[in-house]
């Protein structure tokens, strides 16, 4: 389980968050949504300390976090997992060493036990015959999913994907979307998602944040997402023309 | 390893050849500028190591490595900056700044003065094939000059001044492409201004130590 209490921060006098409190649970898909330029990214690394927090806690289960210091952070960082929205694989490195490269950071395995635990983890996200490809020669969904094998390769406990689905079509999102949901409910992840896309809000919106201007104005899940009374909220979802007739028809 | 392979083994190459062109050119200009009797014709072979060693090799060929490696290692770490790949170290527990800098600063130190080393024997072999060749210098003049009144400290100095123009190269190229802010466009300035800084504390090194260790 994830904490958040009354986070604030900005950069040069512009605050981004503004007094944000939130808790996010193990086993669920968390969704943050907002509008691009809300805060959403700037949460999101707040959360895993790639940013300084001006003020408020965040507390990883019983430990809090940002007044760790470097080497207790580490700790809790072996944990974490991370999807980012270029899914961030190391140019240089092929898939298989990607994948590898946390395993030899931390652990002090065997090249044959980490062998083994990198192709479990490309099986698992159904990248086959492909251990010796580099970054550069697969598909935007491929790299996603290496992204994610190397995320889940030190079996965390933390899962946090930055628009998981930037770039992909709708049906390679959706099988994006899906992967996660199922690593999630399998590791029993609290896993924490940074996304704009509505059909993932719809697929896999077990619990959703929707911050706007840097404030969280509404929380829920799916179910109740459509019949929000925030206007800020119904602006975002109901956005395109599609979505406002059905809204509509709905109503009617 | 592949530090050793990326910023010192492809250096080879350009070093190689630009020594090589060097050490000619500097023997003609030698040749054209001291023909009057007087001058011994050794002293062509002597200027041309002298010139090679104690400005060449190392001045110049910093100033090449830091034009090649330079903005190699900022534009690679610089765009490991935007594509958010060391956010992903970080986010791993790994200090990104000693992972990815520490090797190259280890790579450049210790390659750099073999480069240096190479670049004396091969700008001086340039030297005595374009004096020889063109009937300039004979053989035996050039070999008696590159001996003569021969300071076995120059070679130290070169290599020492190396060792300073290396960890500039790398320090100050690193910084650039490490604090790298925005996109592709960033990237490409901050290698710029990797080159352009680089060259210009080699420059200013240059004189300090030249002075320290020749005064």
């Amino acid at each position: 389980m994830i904490r958040i209490n009354n986070l604030s921060k900005s950069f040069s006098g512009h605050q981004v968050l503004k007094d944000i409190s939130v808790v996010f649970e193990p086993g669920i898909t968390n969704l943050i949504i907002g509008q691009s330029g809300s805060g959403k990214t700037v949460l999101l690394k707040s959360i895993v300390g790639l940013h300084d927090v001006d003020e408020g806690e965040i507390w990883y289960g019983d430990v809090l976090f940002n007044k760790l210091n470097f080497i207790d952070k580490k700790e809790i960082r072996k944990e974490i997992g991370m999807l980012f929205q270029g899914s961030a694989l190391f140019d240089s490195l092929t898939v298989e060493q990607n994948v590898r490269f946390p395993l030899d950071m931390f652990t002090d395995h065997g090249l044959e036990e980490k062998t083994e635990r990198v192709n479990f983890c490309l099986n698992r996200v159904n990248i086959k015959n492909s251990n010796l490809l580099y970054p550069a020669e697969l598909s935007g969904g491929m790299r996603k999913r290496v992204a994610i094998a190397r995320a889940i390769s030190l079996n965390p406990k933390y899962l946090f994907c930055d628009e998981p689905n930037s770039g992909l079509d709708p049906l390679t999102a959706i099988v994006i979307d899906a992967l996660i949901k199922e690593l999630t409910e399998e590791y029993n992840m609290t896993t924490i998602i940074n996304t704009h896309d509505m059909n993932s809000v719809m697929e896999i919106g077990e619990k959703i944040l929707f911050i706007s201007d840097g404030l969280k104005c509404w929380e829920g899940n799916k179910n109740e997402i459509l019949n929000s009374d925030c206007e800020k909220l119904n602006d975002f979802v109901f956005a395109n023309s599609f979505a406002k007739k059905l809204r509509d028809s709905i109503q009617a | 390893m592949r530090e050793f392979i990326f910023l010192g083994l492809n250096s080879i190459g350009i070093i190689a050849i630009i020594s090589f062109f060097m050490g000619a050119v500097i023997t003609l200009q030698t040749a054209y500028n001291t023909e009057n009797p007087i001058y011994p014709k050794y002293l062509i072979g002597l200027g041309c190591r002298d010139s090679i060693i104690l400005e060449f090799s190392s001045t110049v060929s910093a100033l090449i490595l830091a034009g090649k490696v330079g903005s190699n290692i900022a534009s690679e770490i610089g765009t490991m900056r935007v594509t958010e790949q060391i956010d992903a170290l970080e986010i791993m527990g790994v200090n990104s700044a000693s992972y990815l800098i520490l090797p190259k600063l280890v790579a450049t130190l210790i390659f750099n003065p073999f480069l240096t080393l190479m670049s004396i024997i091969i700008g001086i072999f340039g030297g005595w094939t374009a004096g020889t060749f063109l009937g300039v210098i004979t053989s035996e003049d050039f070999i008696y000059g590159i001996q003569y009144a021969f300071i076995p400290f120059y070679i130290t100095y070169s290599l020492i001044k190396m060792v300073f123009f290396a960890f500039i190269i790398t320090s100050v190229s690193a910084f650039q492409g490490y604090y790298v802010d925005g996109g592709s466009l960033e990237v490409g300035r901050a290698s710029t201004k990797a080159v352009v800084f680089s060259s210009v504390l080699i420059l200013l090194f240059n004189v300090i130590l030249t002075q320290l260790l020749l005064s």
